[in-house]
């Protein structure tokens, strides 16, 4: 079973989940993976502490691990896609044997990979991501489908203990492209800069 | 390989603590087996096994944003499965320090290692990395920190690469049996 076509009719819109799940939160760390979730947190509202990535496909996650290793007492949240998560599935071993309490995930699943024209994944298949979560010890992981849903799973995803996976089913769309910064290092200076302030932040050595 | 325990692996972790590491990634591996022993008895230390390599690649992106400095231990041949999250760090100025066991170079045996043991240090090159070539074991507590403090107060994609001479080849049968 391969449906390449039901996510067109899923009721949740990303840009409304998102919206709704980092507005106004100013502390919140947050990692977005490459394309469409990037453009989301972005419409939002670009600020010093997303690191959206227009690379790094299936290192999301892994870079949500290393920040939350480094940054217990803060809240680590990836924002990412179906594709970027499909690609990286053995980095949901190696976070649940971590086990950081304060890492969150989400995976923006509208079953296709939206950079390259839209195609099927394997998650408009046989394939759930949030029981491969569970699968590998992620003790909260589940899929949303609605609304009702999604707002139940929204505080364990912004205070729960973790780490916390759900894979939320979104309609396929492409909304207007709303894009952060491209520079790899303007993105990582200004992000050490507003988390470690304006010494450690420029000045590795100190 | 001598008799007596090497203490390479034991100097090479006092200098990844002078140089205040704190993540480490790792793939299991025959040459780290005593550092990762000693990074996972360490408390100052989250020693992280990986599933594949490039997972500590972009583990390694996230420690640094976080504050914090790490380091990753991989073999030879996992070079060419990071070449695509290398390039998030170079074009992000990230550091990057690792420490290649190699293989495929002195006394290997096993053909399927060569092709990126021999091809190691040009791969890293090209993905923007300093090599530093570690033979002598004398050396070692210097090039660990001499490629630290230009991964991480330089920015830079530092690699060591720890000769097999120094690591001894794998013996796959009993000398006498071949």
């Amino acid at each position: 079973m391969w449906d390449r076509n039901r996510s067109e009719g899923y009721p949740l819109r990303r840009r409304e989940v998102v919206e709704h799940l980092i507005k106004d939160l100013d502390d919140l760390l947050i990692v977005a993976g490459l394309g469409a979730p990037a453009w989301d947190i972005t419409a939002v509202g670009d600020r010093d502490l997303n690191y959206p990535l227009w690379g790094a496909m299936g290192g999301a996650a892994m870079i949500g691990l290393g920040l939350a290793l480094a940054q217990p007492d803060r809240r680590v949240l990836v924002i990412t896609g179906d594709g970027d998560m499909l690609m990286g599935m053995g980095s949901l071993a190696t976070i649940a044997l971590q086990r950081p309490p304060n890492l969150s995930i989400i995976v923006l699943d509208n079953e296709r990979y939206g950079e390259t024209g839209m195609q099927a994944t394997h998650t408009a298949g046989p394939v759930n991501l949030a029981e491969v979560a569970h699968a590998c010890g992620f003790e909260q992981a589940a899929t949303i489908y609605d609304a009702d849903e999604f707002d139940q799973a929204t505080p364990a995803i912004l205070e729960g203990e973790g780490p916390i996976f759900f894979d939320i089913k979104i309609r396929a769309e492409e909304p207007p492209l709303i894009l952060p910064p491209r520079d790899g290092a303007h993105l990582k200076d200004r992000f050490r800069m507003a988390l470690l302030g304006p010494a450690k932040g420029v000045n590795p050595a100190i | 390989m001598t008799e007596t325990p090497a203490t390479w692996p034991d100097n090479i972790f006092a200098a990844l603590k002078a140089l205040d590491v704190r993540q480490v990634a790792y793939v299991p591996d025959a040459g780290h087996t005593r550092l990762i022993e000693m990074c996972l008895h360490d408390n100052g230390m989250r020693a992280v096994p990986l599933t594949t390599e490039e997972d500590g690649v972009a583990m390694l992106a996230g420690t640094w944003l976080g504050g914090e400095r790490g380091v990753l231990l991989m073999q030879s041949s996992g070079i060419g499965n990071c070449v695509n999250m290398f390039s998030t760090l170079r074009v992000g100025r990230y550091p990057l320090l690792t420490l290649i066991t190699m293989r495929g170079q002195w006394g290997e045996a096993n053909p399927w290692q060569l092709p990126m043991g021999q091809n190691a240090a040009a791969i890293l090159k090209l993905s923007g990395f300093q090599v530093h070539e570690l033979e002598d074991a004398e050396m070692t507590t210097e090039t660990i920190a001499a490629g630290g403090r230009t991964a991480f107060e330089a920015n830079q994609m530092v690699a060591v690469l720890i000769s097999q001479r120094l690591i001894g080849s794998k013996a796959f049968a009993p000398a006498e049996s071949n």
